[in-house]
């Protein structure tokens, strides 16, 4: 599309991409299918509050409208001189109150839930970097960088580009579908935002901060998404890219990843002291260096 | 401007010798000369800001790197806002206070006229500096207007020419601020009540006040950062036991008042409009002054829903929503007052009223959408992608922008004595509506799609709703060309207009001959 | 009206923007102390040996701490904690241990900053001792086993089960830490 659409005007081109663009069915108007329970309630809230605007909208507008092509001078209209009712006044200040406090509940709803990162089944790191990100499962301490993997031949319009373009890396998440997925994020150098959209989920990465956010996924597939917070030249190209697959599955990747990353690494091994009154148990005092 | 030119030089008194050519502008202490010099400047970077618009838009006409490398992309966005917030919008309205402040109240003059050129001519100063980044070796400014820390310590020199260059503009706008808010309250004509003044100079003492209290903040912000960046401090650096996210708190501290500094100015010029083409008296007066200084207030209640995704206890979260969706409701106010000012009227729709009903319209659309970003949950989707830059865009452009040039065709024919071309103000009209809709209408769906905001390339199931918009970006370009033209034949000559100009005109500008002579109300008029 | 009112005015406003000036830099110290009470930035607290001793582990819950840890661009240093996560009861007083290696052929100084993560614990995570509240120093290629004493106060949400801390390592100027860190200590860093 794009190789042909270099070669012409780009007002043709247009006309092409526009008149052939239902075939690739990318005229999307709304947020993405969600794959977690978080993203599907913030869809329905989107979906709600998105209806209570547009029939706000209409209302006033139809009055609005209606008055222009009604009360007109070339109609002969002659104007009334009011400039004051204290009824109405007071009626259109209540009722979008009212209405803020409608939107205002589910809102509440939601937010709570997503604020709620206890219980998780695993937790995973996310740290940023200018410009790609690092991923480590931090109950296996293995870690690995995700880097944007589409040529720079295609970026720079030299070859075809690609069905997943500038939203495709060298090494994919890997997550588990159906647990409760918690993500520790972080920075390295300045501030970025880890945003898949399907799952809902868009937080600050802050260099010295941690902060948390959580994840269900409950169908196995592919997101992707990128990073939402300006970060420096190469910002448009640090993608993410989720896959999640079976709960057996993801055990026996990590198992695997974790295990030749082991290998290769120097292991150290400490003790932890617990100090009278403290009651430890899963205490992991093995720890891979560098993996 | 040579019709203002004649008058003035006509008109002089022999008071003080007034200097012709060049040295008439710089040493001009006239509020007219002067508001004309902003709005000129105003216009000149809206020109500037759109020719990087457009630059911006080509590179993303479509997938793959053709115009701008991913670097100056960046100082492209920066300085585009840059150069509209400050540059076009913010000297645009000092230049309608400027003229229609003394006018709208009675008063001779603005009350600190040396000042009042002092505070023109920093400007381009300001801006020289602020271009003049572009030249340095790292380039301009890369980390969004929005110079968060710590990305904006990393950039070069053209980083400290922009908080330079952000100190001077920041004390234009305060001085400015400082001579408005001392006119209206020392110079108003006798009975000119402040419960009688238009809604115009209303909603500008308020902004003053807002420019006054959030000015120094920014400026102590920037500064911060120089420091940081020079001098060894650790604001924002947490190994210095200092926070990255403190300068966002003190920034957003500025800029959501900010966002208001830039609409409610737009509000007055509407509310000036509408009723002279309803030929009926702006419905609920009270209200509107009410819902303005509520608006005032809340906006320093309410910052940090530009955050939402930084990450903020359950508790601070609820509260800047439930603040932030609390402002709709003084802003839902003014907009039924306007439908309830049209309501039953006697309408004409010449250009300016065109302009004012387009903008109760779209402004509704980036209020709405406002609305929609203040609902968390959904903000964590929205935020940062093309669903805020339509938003903003909507206010902005569609509410502070088109107000501004309907103000202008409102305006013009009493600054310059000349009726603007009818016909061509109505075709500017529409080309602006039309081609504002079809750039960035379509950016809601990008954002919601999943395209992050200040991306010089996109993922292949943009490019859409991206090239629609670039073409709708030149459209909308172009037709500010026609606006140039418009203006500057109005200017030059053209039909003569009365005093009154517009049939349903109320107020104390439109009781002055058109033009007004350069001394207006040495005396001071009699308020019935 | 005369010109004295307008200069009265244009002095009184004049005043408004100077102390609107002096507040933005009040802001600083006004959002520590926002962060200090509300846990924002995930600011930890401290605590001391005694009056830590004196309260009582709450046996009934376990929370688990997870620890991580980063060194900032420009630090020379590998550094890592030693072991991943330990559950402890709240009110007991733990003990941990990271891990700081210099790959530097000179002297550097760095200095920790911590952050816990949620909010909610972070005020309830209090430090008794921790390599964070000086900057340290490591000889070329040194490698130092540092501690950090803390308990988890039974104050703590009983909706969190998982805290994590993390501490990143931030560069310093080595030959200004060395005289410096005994001021910080005395004057109790920002922890
Ligand atoms: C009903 C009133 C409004 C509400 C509820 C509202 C709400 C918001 C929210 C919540 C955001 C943050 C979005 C995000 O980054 O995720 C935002 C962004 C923005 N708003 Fe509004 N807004 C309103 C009116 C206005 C007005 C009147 C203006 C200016 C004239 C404005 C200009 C902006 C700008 C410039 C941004 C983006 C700033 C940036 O990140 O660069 N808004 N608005
Ligand atoms: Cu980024
Ligand atoms: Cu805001």
């Amino acid at each position: 599309m794009s190789r042909t659409a270099s070669a012409l005007t780009p007002a043709l081109a247009a006309a092409l991409v526009l008149a052939s663009a239902p075939a690739r069915a990318a005229w999307d108007l709304n947020l993405p299918p969600p794959v977690t329970p978080l993203a599907a309630q913030i869809l329905d809230l989107h979906n709600l509050i998105l209806w209570i605007c547009v029939v706000i909208f209409i209302g006033v507008f139809g009055v609005m409208f209606y008055s222009t092509y009604a009360h007109r001078k070339s109609r002969g209209y002659r104007a009334a001189q009011f400039s004051h009712n204290t009824r109405l006044e007071i009626l259109w200040s209540v009722i979008p109150a009212v209405i803020l406090v409608v939107m205002a509940v589910p809102s509440t709803v939601t937010l709570i839930e997503m604020e709620d990162t206890t219980r998780s089944d695993l937790s995973v790191k996310i740290t940023g970097y200018q410009w790609f990100w690092e991923y480590e499962y931090m109950d296996s301490g293995y870690s690995f960088y995700s880097r944007l993997s589409t040529p720079r031949e295609q970026i720079e319009n030299r070859a075809a580009k690609g069905e997943h373009y500038l939203l495709e890396v060298d090494n994919e998440l890997v997550l588990p579908v159906g647990k409760k997925v918690r993500f520790v994020l972080t920075a390295n150098d300045v501030i970025h935002a880890w945003w898949v959209p399907k799952l809902g989920i868009k937080k600050d990465a802050i260099p010295g901060y941690v902060s948390e956010m959580w994840a269900v996924i409950e169908k196995e597939g592919v997101y992707r998404g990128q990073c939402a917070e300006l970060c420096g030249k190469d910002h448009g190209f640090m993608p993410i890219v989720v896959r999640a697959v079976s709960a057996a599955e993801f055990e026996a990747w990590l198992g695997e990843r974790a295990a030749s990353a082991a290998g290769a690494a120097e292991t150290v091994t400490e003790t932890v002291t617990i100090h009278p009154g403290a009651a430890v148990s899963d205490v992991d005092s093995t720890v891979t260096v560098g993996g | 401007m040579a019709s203002i030119d004649t008058t003035v030089s006509h008109d002089n008194h022999g008071d003080h010798a007034q200097p012709y050519g060049i040295m008439r502008w710089l040493t001009t202490t006239n509020h007219k000369d002067i508001g004309t010099m902003y709005l000129v400047f105003a216009l000149l970077m809206l020109l500037v800001g759109g020719l990087m618009a457009l630059l911006i838009r080509a590179e993303l006409f479509e997938p793959g790197l053709q115009v701008l490398d991913p670097a100056r992309f960046n100082q492209m966005t920066t300085l585009h806002a840059l150069v509209m917030i400050f540059g076009a919008v913010m000297p645009g309205f000092v230049g309608f206070a400027n003229w229609q402040v003394p006018l709208m109240i009675g008063a001779p003059d603005m009350a600190l006229p040396r000042l009042n050129n002092f505070s023109f001519w920093i400007l381009p100063f300001a801006f020289t500096l602020l271009l003049g980044s572009l030249l340095t070796a790292d380039g301009g400014p890369a980390s969004g207007w929005t110079l968060y820390a710590p990305l904006s310590v990393q950039g070069g020199m053209g980083v400290d020419m922009t908080i330079f260059a952000i100190h001077m503009m920041g004390v234009s706008s305060i001085l400015g601020a400082i001579n408005i808010i001392v006119t209206i309250f020392n110079l108003r004509a006798p009975g000119m009540t402040l419960m009688k003044m238009p809604l115009f100079v209303w909603t500008w003492l308020i902004t003053a006040f807002l420019l006054i209290a959030v000015m120094p903040v920014l400026a102590g912000a920037v500064t911060m950062l120089l420091t940081d960046r020079h001098f060894g401090t650790a604001f924002f650096d947490p190994g210095g036991g200092g926070d990255p996210v403190m300068f966002q708190h003190i920034f957003w501290f500025f800029g959501h008042p900010e966002v208001y500094i830039m609409i409610l100015p737009a509000f007055g010029i509407i509310s000036q409009i509408i009723p002279t083409f309803a030929r009926k008296p702006l419905f609920g007066y009270d209200s509107m002054v009410f819902a303005t200084a509520a608006i005032a207030f809340l906006s320093f209640a309410v910052w940090a829903h530009h955050m939402f995704t930084v990450g903020m206890p359950l508790a601070g979260e609820l509260y800047f929503m439930y603040a932030t969706m609390l402002i709709a409701v003084p802003t839902g106010v003014k907009i039924f007052n306007w439908v309830a000012t049209m309501w039953r009227g006697a309408m004409t729709f010449e250009t300016p009223m065109l302009f004012a009903v387009s903008v109760v319209f779209l402004f509704t659309i980036g209020g709405l959408s406002g609305l929609m970003l203040a609902i968390v949950p959904a903000d964590f989707q929205y935020h940062d992608t093309y669903f805020v830059v339509a938003h903003f865009h909507y206010v902005l452009f569609s509410g502070a922008v088109m107000a501004m040039m309907g103000g202008a065709y409102y305006w013009l024919p009493k600054w310059t004595g000349h009726r603007y071309n009818e016909t061509l103000g109505k075709w500017h009209f529409w080309l602006t509506a039309v081609f504002f809709n079809i750039t960035f209408f379509p950016q809601h769906f990008l954002g919601l799609a999943g395209m992050p905001r200040r991306i010089p390339d996109y993922a292949l199931q943009f490019t859409e709703f991206n090239m629609v918009s670039t073409i709708g970006a030149f459209g909308l370009g172009i037709a500010q060309l026609l606006f140039v033209y418009i203006v500057v034949r109005c200017i030059i000559g053209g039909e003569r207009a009365d005093a009154r100009v517009w049939e349903g005109a109320e107020g104390l500008e439109w009781t002055l001959p058109s033009p007004p002579p350069a001394h207006t109300f040495t005396t001071p008029p009699k308020i019935a | 009206m005369s010109a004295r009112a307008n200069k009265a005015l244009t002095a009184k406003l004049a005043v408004v923007v100077v102390a609107m000036f002096g507040f933005g830099y009040l802001l600083v110290p006004l959002y520590d102390l926002f962060c200090e009470i509300t846990g924002v930035g995930g600011r930890t607290g401290t605590v001391t040996e005694s009056t830590a001793a004196l309260a009582k582990a709450d046996v009934s819950r376990d929370v688990t701490v997870e620890f991580t840890a980063a060194t900032a661009p420009g630090l020379p240093w590998e550094f890592h904690p030693l072991q991943r996560k330990v559950t402890v009861h709240p009110g007991a007083v733990t003990e941990v241990f990271y891990l700081a290696r210099s790959k530097s052929r000179r002297a550097t100084a760095g200095q920790a900053v911590p952050s816990v993560a949620p909010f909610d614990a972070s005020r309830h995570f209090k430090k008794i001792e921790c390599f964070c509240f000086t900057s340290q120093q490591l000889a070329p290629f040194e490698e130092r086993r540092m501690a950090v004493r803390f308990v988890v106060d039974r104050e703590l949400p009983p909706a969190v089960h998982t805290v994590t801390l993390s501490y990143m390592f931030y560069n310093v100027d080595a030959a200004a830490a060395a005289d410096s860190t005994a001021t910080a200590a005395a004057t109790g860093e920002k922890t």
